[in-house]
């Protein structure tokens, strides 16, 4: 019965906080636009006959007869790939440096790291818009120094998504980098260097593989929110920055075209799929690695 | 102890709740309104008064599609309200608990019932045109003297746009108004629904965009007022607050707005109640105070932007009911024109053209 019980508490997490939405959504990406309240045809309360009669699969055949939305999708791959890679680039030193940091410290790095949190994600992204603009901060910084002498245009380009996205989620991807090399144990490293190593073929030959469970875990973590990312390319991208979450945002406010857009929004989550599985995988395999 | 507590401070919340409810929800577009007649409508009335704003009709029609909203008031344009009220998302007005509804402006409600048969679901708030709000100095020195800030050729002709481009240009986000307004510069019909005649408007702006800065809907009031940019597509009301705030900062910008010579589109926003408003009765209240002749009068001072309240126009300032730019004369007015909203088909073709101008893809 308690067993039951430990069974059933997750799964019925998973089924009302996952299923249930999910297939709300996909009834929707199979019903048809209609101008009415809701704005899709046909809802439950037109009967169950009715209901199955009228779904089909025709807006997932839309979705392939116009190329923009497989650039879409192309493109948030392409900017979610940059942008992981970018801040494990960043994240890793200050992880490495945490975890090298004398133990008083500690606490006070990981509050640094997690401080940002306190304050609303929108205001510090539309923080960027005044750092980042023409007239912004750092371009009369660099005028002042004299680096530059026209200001560089960064908002409004893809250059300024990068930069928001590795802004954003660089604590999602130290956190789990820390935690791993916090428990590595130091008499390893001195062990590879008795054994003739220098302290760079240490690193990466001790260091990085036993840290390699943190990098993967932070990357996902990085990489499956930034695919479907919003708000960053639409307050700091341009027009040219081509996202899904943009382009699902316009099928849903622009077009209003709620069955279109749970299309776009099932695809999306059959991409995310294959990443959250590996996800799955390596976390379980870290778990049994554990015990 | 701490539990009693607890449960006694949940239950006073709640009580307080039901207290509360003697309120009205009204959701209006952002700088929309003289804010001090928002405290004058609660001192007269002992209603409470939640107030909140929007920047876009798409995001209005989502909400009002979804239904449940809780708003008891809210503000679409013309087209949209036509298609929210086919939808079924309004009530009829209970015109006799609105008896300022005598003050409304004929000439306004004539050319509103096009979206509202009777005017039977929407009372009209403001109106205003699209139209083109230009740096009238740096325009004249790119341009020369005789830069035709009054005619479509100055931001749909890519020769003079190529030359301001680097001024800076910024057109309005919003399909709806510009694809009219291409189509219009080349003499096709601005409200036409035939695929073929939008695309020849998509290619008027493709050969244009190049030398857009930026599409957005209301980043160009300061953008303008700042001298940030040269030239802006916008409404004709925002132009007209540029205008001011560069007066009164003294910058040396001087901003003129001009309803285009080829002709403008004018809209009309309306005020109207969802049909599921909790608060119907204090809807209709704040419709009619919304409809006194002084407190309308006091908004469109504030706002720039003309009425449809034909009593208020004793209480407006010369500055409103004496610029042409905003009250047009009898000439500009009928060379305005009104569009109708696209059917669903349509509009996907659309989007898809504006996404195709902004991004390229």
């Amino acid at each position: 019965m308690r067993r039951f019980a430990l069974i059933a508490l997750p799964y019925t997490w998973l089924l009302a906080l996952f299923l249930v939405p999910f297939l709300i959504v996909f009834k929707i990406s199979l019903s048809d636009i209609a101008l009415a309240i809701p704005p899709y045809t046909p809802t439950i309360k037109d009967g169950f006959s009715a209901l199955i009669r009228g779904l089909d699969f025709e807006n997932f055949i839309f979705l392939t007869t116009d190329d923009l939305y497989y650039k879409a999708y192309i493109s948030s791959l392409q900017i979610a790939l940059i942008s992981t890679s970018l801040t494990l680039l960043v994240g890793y030193p200050m992880a490495y440096g945490m975890a090298r940091a004398p133990a008083e410290w500690r606490a006070t790095l990981m509050m640094l790291v997690i401080l940002p949190f306190w304050t609303s994600f929108l205001i510090r992204v539309y923080a960027w818009i005044g750092i980042l603009s023409n007239e912004g901060f750092l371009n009369q910084f660099l005028l002042w120094t004299g680096l530059i002498s026209t200001p560089l245009t960064i908002l409004n380009t893809n250059t300024a998504v990068y930069i928001g996205i590795v802004y954003t989620y660089l604590p999602f991807m130290i956190l789990p980098i820390y935690a791993a090399l916090d428990r590595l144990d130091d008499s390893l490293i001195e062990a590879a260097e008795d054994l003739g190593c220098s302290r760079l073929s240490a690193f990466w030959l001790v260091t990085v593989p036993l840290s390699k469970n943190g990098i993967i875990a932070g990357c996902f973590l990085v990489f499956i929110p930034a695919l479907g990312e919003f708000v960053i390319p639409s307050l700091l991208g341009g027009s040219g920055t081509l996202m899904i979450g943009k382009v699902l945002f316009e099928e849903f406010f622009n077009n209003r075209d709620w069955p279109v857009a749970s299309a776009v929004a099932v695809i999306l989550l059959l991409i995310l799929i294959v990443p959250i599985v590996l996800f799955q995988r390596n976390q379980q395999k870290q778990a049994e690695a554990d015990t | 102890m701490f539990k009693t507590l607890f449960a006694s401070t949940a239950a006073a919340a709640l009580m307080t709740g039901a207290a509360l409810a003697n309120e009205v929800r009204v959701y209006n577009w952002s700088d929309y309104i003289d804010e001090s007649l928002l405290a004058k409508f609660e001192e007269e009335t002992g209603i409470d008064l939640i107030y909140d704003v929007f920047d876009s009709n798409e995001v209005l029609e989502t909400k009002m599609l979804a239904g449940g909203s809780g708003y008891d008031v809210v503000v679409p344009s013309g087209t949209f309200l036509q298609r929210q009220i086919t939808a079924g998302a309004f009530q009829k007005l209970d015109t006799s608990k609105l008896p300022n509804i005598e003050n409304m402006w004929d000439v306004v409600e004539s050319r509103t019932e096009q979206y509202d048969p009777d005017n039977a679901y929407s009372i009209n708030y403001m109106w205003g045109t699209t139209g083109i709000g230009a740096n009238v100095g740096k325009v004249r020195e790119i341009l020369g003297e005789d830069a035709p800030i009054d005619s479509l050729e100055l931001v749909l002709n890519p020769d003079n746009m190529s030359k301001l481009a680097d001024c800076g240009v910024h057109f309005l986000d919003a399909p709806a108004e510009m694809m009219p307004m291409a189509l219009k510069y080349i003499g096709e019909d601005p409200d036409s629904k035939d695929p073929e005649v939008l695309a020849k408007g998509e290619e008027v702006m493709m050969q244009i965009r190049p030398y857009i800065q930026k599409f957005h809907s209301s980043e160009y009031i300061n953008a303008l007022a700042n001298g940030d940019i040269c030239v802006a597509v916008g409404w004709s009301g925002d132009i007209l607050q540029a205008r001011d705030r560069a007066a009164e900062a003294d910058n040396g910008v001087e901003i003129a707005y001009h309803a285009p010579k080829e002709g403008a589109q004018m809209w009309f926003d309306q005020m109207a109640i969802p049909v599921d408003a909790p608060n119907v009765e204090n809807a209709h209240i704040f419709l009619n105070f919304i409809m006194d002749a002084q407190n309308m009068a006091a908004a469109s001072n504030y706002v720039y932007y003309a009425n449809g309240n034909k009593a208020s126009q004793e209480y407006l300032v010369e500055d409103v009911i004496g610029d042409p730019a905003i009250y047009p004369d009898e000439a500009t007015l009928n060379n305005l024109f009104t569009t109708t909203p696209y059917e669903p088909k349509v509009q996907r073709v659309v989007t898809r053209s504006w996404t195709k101008i902004k991004s390229g893809t």
